[in-house]
């Protein structure tokens, strides 16, 4: 990465540089925004960090972040490699919740089968998110419907019937209320052991997606038709290869890791349906991934990062009366101002 | 007004597409470019239109030189280019598209634009709707739309690039006698061609460029044979046409109909036999692509069957179809044949029929590294396919034919091709046919058609209307075929 | 339902949809030129947002109308500058702006939640307001209700019947053919993004300064730029159906409110989430319309077609794709 010119001079790999630069950037305008909103950037920076980062309780808030934002992401892979924009992973999500949520209710009243049960939840998700991907991606192959629109469309009509169950058929005894449906029993919690409180079944998860991904992308045969669908779907099609089909197999997979995301809110994170069950990792995880530069060596690091700015700015209304949206103003920046270096960088090509 | 070329050079990377290129254009002169593809002609021009900066070299307008670099600038001296594909707005009305880029107030006076465009169209015989969308007009309607737009900006020397392809006859006497009224009122025409009859009918002079340079000029009465050396230097050798030894019927098409394109298909019945090699003529989108993609299961007939060795294709598809030993090849081979980022190897995995979960890349490269020793193709295993020359494309395409298919349906198989590169590609495909394979292909030139194939096929708005073998017709016929006129 | 009642609905819906006109007309025209805009929802918070905050400061409405139309015309022409110049996908940098100018939004207003500001105020217009039912409905609104009808007017007819709007379709048309005559397509992208941003801006500011006055978190806004999105398309690309579209919308999003006391046993969240499956039913009958077979059929039947071709809207053909000279 590093090394000396002819002259002794230190010459750092561009990419390398870029990504300074890139940070950089993100740093001064971030800095700029506080010092408008009157607040003092090092100190928020700093409470930043420590929201994240100063104990162990705050870290596993960080990873319980990390672990939906990466399954999403990794489901992203598949429908960003064959050139879908798949905004409706939001709603996947929430479908996924939706189906765990259900599943779970069915055993209530059944302790010890409190395992079965948890493992036909998270069968549910996948199914449940997988399918509601799969309406949006018949909209587009059948329909003729972008799948932007219908994504979107579909998000909103998910978070529609999330609500009209917390308020409906699925309310607390008693009054409804914005806190959710009533929580689950214990026996239907994922374990976490009391040091590490992460769930391990959660960890391995979402160790298995991201190998399961990064092994199917590049070395399967579903890896390369999506390439190639993705890349001239009219010419895939006289190789064989049917695009509709592909499409819509790429959504399953999309909304399938949307949907485990969606459980593990439900069984290691909140044990109940709340409103925002969701939580807007959906629609963090596109921005991952695009960070990532759709690869995935990157997306767990990236999510990683991302995680952190999350739980970190939770700290910020308190500390320093600001709004904890600044997280998503550095997430945003980030990605904005690596879109920037990409063009900046081939602009210096075009004209090398 | 007179126009020089001196000396012009132009380099694209590596490539001497002019190589110290010099020509005079008198005024009132119609002059000819000529040479076979890829002898600078249509970069020349695009320099003299302003589309292209010079590499070096220089252009005197009126004995002034002048230094230009955009098409308007161009157009603001006088010179101005139709191309072969014209650069119109196909959903705007054919009125706003004479309108744009002449100068006028903000409000757009329609009405006197209008009595403009109808006054040239009458003096030139051109019959335009000014109100009809550009996207319904021919080939040959957007071509007079292009030349009374350019003559409404005051373009005294004329470009025009390949203009007599995709157009019928009688559109080709009205466009010369357009060109001849203009040569006579004092323009200058400059037009440029591969086609002989055309430059030889309508000019006073002709320059013939090859391979980057002048190779010489002539005026009129032409020599043929004397232009034909300039062209190609010695005569270029020419694949023999193959034995036509006709087997039983392979493809059956019964009363078939479909749209697409601009006449679609209509009502067609033909058979073709075992080792025919068949070559289907008309203008473009007069139902031959069409005829091919139905034929290859691409597109479903509206009306009417389709048989295979005897049985019927109910079960409609491409991927069916290629089981049974059918090949479409279209002619946009980066747009529709490959998958531009996709390396050589990962094509051919592409193809494994074991479609096996895990996809053995290493053989995959062992067997494209195979291919490209035996088509000698300039590439690697590791090359994306987007940077192949268009010669190499296409033999990585024919690569990818199975040893022993029934049907091949190619579409204008040679298109963009050198010559070296046609005649390959010709060699290899009659190899397939004398193995009893049916060839049938598309081309816009009749002389490719009467050189290759055994029977000919001509379409006009939709229809057959000539059915003949190649060795009992001659390219008038088939022209006046293509015309519409049996 | 008494002559009262319904001059109520209408006059709600001229006025609610104000904004939503603003924003679809505006992305109407960007889209003409051929650039997508993907950040319209959170840039019409952020405008909000930068209105209401600037209105409350500088104590002038005029002042926050001219804040919120800068700042919608600022993240257009990131947009475009990302595109044209940079290169990059509009669809990313229009996507991740949305989510960013939100968040940004939430963040500098965070000081001004819930604060009382600056309202625009009813301004009938004198003698034409008495005319009985048509004054009432038409001509007693709040000025930006106003400039949102006359803005369709002149939209329509500076796309269609001017030089310049000339040009504006010819560069989403084919900007390879507009470069050749002499007009450079990169400047006109830039100058109809700025625009339909400042309209845009301006939506923002009728928001948080008009519609829905003041700034909180959720504004009330949210969600308005997906719709003026969809809009676009289901007006095809013309900026009078695309307004029809949205005033559709507001009577929609208004008889939501009244049919829920009618039926109080369907779920309120019905009502709120209809318009999206709506929308989606609309493309999904556009893209269908534009369906080969579906066309056949139509054509033996003379009205279906008329029907047709008033619902298949045509896109600017090189809308999203960028224009490289050779």
């Amino acid at each position: 990465m590093v090394s000396n010119d002819s002259a002794g001079h230190l010459i750092i790999l561009p990419q390398l540089r870029e990504v300074l630069l890139t940070v950089v950037v993100v740093f001064v305008f971030t800095s700029l925004l506080l010092i408008v909103s009157g607040a003092p950037p090092l100190e928020a920076y700093y409470h930043l960090f420590l929201g994240s980062l100063s104990s162990w309780v705050k870290f596993t808030h960080v990873v319980k972040v990390w672990i939906p934002l990466t399954l999403c992401a990794c489901g992203l892979l598949f429908t960003f490699r064959i050139g879908l924009w798949n905004i409706g992973v939001e709603g996947q999500v929430m479908i996924g919740s939706m189906f765990t949520t259900w599943a779970l209710r069915a055993g209530v009243d059944s302790p010890d089968m409190g395992p079965v049960f948890i493992v036909l939840s998270l069968a549910a998700s996948a199914l449940g998110g997988a399918l509601w991907a799969a309406v949006a991606g018949f909209l587009k192959t059948k329909g003729g419907v972008n799948e932007i629109f219908a994504g979107l469309g579909l998000n909103f009509v998910a978070q529609g019937i999330v609500l009209w169950l917390i308020f409906g058929p699925w309310k607390q005894p008693g009054v409804a209320s914005m806190s959710g449906t009533e929580t689950f029993p214990t026996a239907l919690w994922l374990n976490a052991p009391a040091l590490l409180r992460i769930p391990p079944v959660a960890l391995a998860l979402v160790v298995a997606a991201l190998v399961a991904t990064g092994l199917m992308l590049r070395y399967t045969r579903i890896g390369l038709d999506l390439k190639a669908v993705g890349r001239n779907p009219s010419a895939a099609f006289l190789y064989g290869l049917k695009p509709s089909r592909l499409m819509v197999l790429a959504m399953l997979f999309g909304g399938g890791f949307a949907g485990f995301a969606g459980n593990l809110q439900v069984t290691a994170v909140y044990h109940r349906l709340i409103p925002a069950i969701s939580s807007n990792y959906g629609y963090l995880a596109l921005l991952v991934v695009m960070l990532a530069n759709f690869n995935i060596w990157l997306v767990a690091p990236v999510a990683f990062f991302f995680a952190c700015l999350n739980v970190g700015s939770i700290q910020l209304p308190m500390m320093l009366q600001l709004d904890s949206s600044l997280g998503g103003v550095i997430q945003g920046a980030l990605v904005l101002a690596t879109l920037g270096m990409h063009g900046w960088r081939r602009i210096k090509l075009t004209q090398a | 007004m007179r126009v020089e070329l001196v000396d012009i050079h132009k380099h694209y990377g590596g490539v001497k597409a002019n190589d110290g290129v010099s020509l005079t254009v008198a005024p009132g002169e119609l002059h000819g470019i000529i040479g076979e593809n890829g002898a600078g002609k249509s970069t020349l021009m695009k320099i003299l239109a302003g589309f292209t900066a010079r590499t070096s070299g220089s252009v005197r307008v009126d004995g002034k030189p002048v230094d230009y670099r955009t098409t308007a600038a161009a157009a603001g001296l006088g010179v101005g280019m139709l191309y072969q594909d014209p650069l119109d707005f196909p959903q705007l009305p054919v009125i706003d598209n004479f309108i744009l880029g002449q100068a006028g107030t903000i409000f757009l006076s329609r009405n006197a634009f209008k009595a403009r465009f109808q006054d040239l169209a009458d003096s030139f015989h051109f019959c335009l709707n000014p109100e009809a969308p550009v996207n319904s007009l021919t080939v040959g309607e957007r071509q007079q739309l292009e030349l009374l737009r350019l003559l409404a900006l005051g373009i005294r020397l004329l470009i025009l690039d390949e203009p007599t392809t995709g157009i019928s006859a009688a559109q080709k006497e009205v466009l010369y006698s357009a060109l001849r009224r203009l040569a006579a009122e004092g323009k200058s025409v400059l037009l440029v061609s591969h086609k002989l009859e055309d430059v030889e009918a309508l000019c006073d002079r002709v320059t013939v460029l090859r391979l980057g340079r002048v190779t010489g000029s002539m005026a009129r009465p032409f020599d043929a044979e004397g232009l034909l050396r300039m062209m190609f230097g010695t005569p270029p050798h020419t694949p023999t046409r193959s034995a036509q030894p006709a087997g039983s019927a392979v493809l059956v098409l019964d009363r078939v109909s479909s749209p697409g394109g601009r006449s679609g298909l209509v009502d067609c019945s033909v058979a073709i036999h075992q080792g025919e090699v068949v070559g289907l003529a008309g203008l473009e989108g007069s139902g031959q692509d069409v005829f091919l993609r139905v034929a290859g299961g691409l597109k479903p007939p509206q009306a009417g069957s389709v048989h295979l060795a005897g049985q019927s294709m109910s079960e409609y598809n491409y991927h069916n179809l290629s089981k049974l030993g059918v090949f479409f090849l279209p002619s946009a081979r980066l747009e529709e044949g490959l998958i531009p980022e996709l390396t050589i190897t990962e094509h051919v995995a592409l193809q494994d029929e074991r479609r096996a979960f895990r996809v053995p890349y290493q053989a995959a490269a062992e067997d494209a590294a195979q291919r490209i020793e035996k088509f000698r193709i300039k590439g690697c295993p590791q090359t994306p396919v987007e940077e192949l020359s268009g010669g190499n494309q296409q033999r990585l395409l024919l690569s990818f034919l199975p040893p022993d298919p029934r049907l091949l349906l190619l579409e204008n198989p040679t298109r963009g091709l050198d010559l070296e590169s046609v005649n390959w590609v010709w060699q290899h495909l009659q190899s397939y046919s004398r193995k009893g394979t049916c060839i049938v292909f598309s081309s816009p030139e009749l002389d490719e058609i009467l050189m290759v194939a055994g029977r000919v096929l001509v379409f006009f708005n939709g229809r057959v209307i000539m059915d003949a073998a190649a060795a009992a017709t001659d390219v008038q016929k088939l022209g006046r075929a293509i015309a519409g006129k049996v | 339902m008494t002559e009262f009642d319904v001059s109520i609905i209408i006059a709600g819906v001229i006025a609610g949809a104000a904004p939503i006109v603003l924003a679809a007309i505006g992305e109407t025209i960007t889209e003409k030129a051929g650039l997508i805009n993907l950040s319209l929802d959170g840039s019409i918070l952020l405008a909000a947002m930068a209105s209401f905050v600037v209105a409350l400061k500088a104590d002038s409405l005029l002042a926050g109308f001219v804040a919120g139309a800068l700042v919608g015309a600022a993240v257009a022409a990131a947009v475009a500058v990302f595109s044209i110049f940079l290169r990059q996908n509009q669809v990313a940098v229009g996507f991740v702006l949305t989510l960013m100018t939100r968040d940004l939004a939430y963040f500098l207003g965070n000081p001004y939640s819930r604060l009382q500001g600056p309202q625009t105020a009813l301004a009938p217009i004198p003698g034409l307001d008495q005319i009985p039912f048509l004054g009432p409905v038409l001509f007693n609104h709040p000025l930006p209700v106003y400039f949102s009808v006359v803005l369709i007017g002149i939209c329509c007819w500076y796309v269609y019947q001017t030089s310049p709007g000339l040009k504006l379709r010819a560069v989403g048309e084919n900007p390879q053919a507009a470069y050749a005559r002499g007009i450079n397509p990169w400047k006109v992208q830039l100058l109809y993004a700025v625009c339909g941003g400042l309209l845009v801006g301006l939506s923002g500011a009728t928001f948080s300064l008009c519609t829905k006055p003041g700034w909180g978190r959720p504004q009330g806004a949210e969600g308005t730029g997906w719709i003026a999105l969809a809009l676009v398309i289901f007006g095809g690309w013309h900026p009078l159906k695309a307004a029809v579209g949205a005033y559709l919308f507001a009577f929609l999003q208004l008889m939501g409110i009244y049919f829920q006391g009618w039926l109080p046993t369907v779920p309120a969240q019905v009502f709120q989430v209809a318009p999206f499956p709506l929308m989606i039913f609309t493309l999904l009958v556009m893209s269908m319309a534009q369906n080969e077979s579906v066309r056949r059929w139509a054509a033996q039947r003379g009205r279906a077609t008329a029907l047709l071709r008033f619902l298949s809207g045509m896109a600017p053909a090189a809308l999203g794709r960028p224009f490289r000279p050779d």
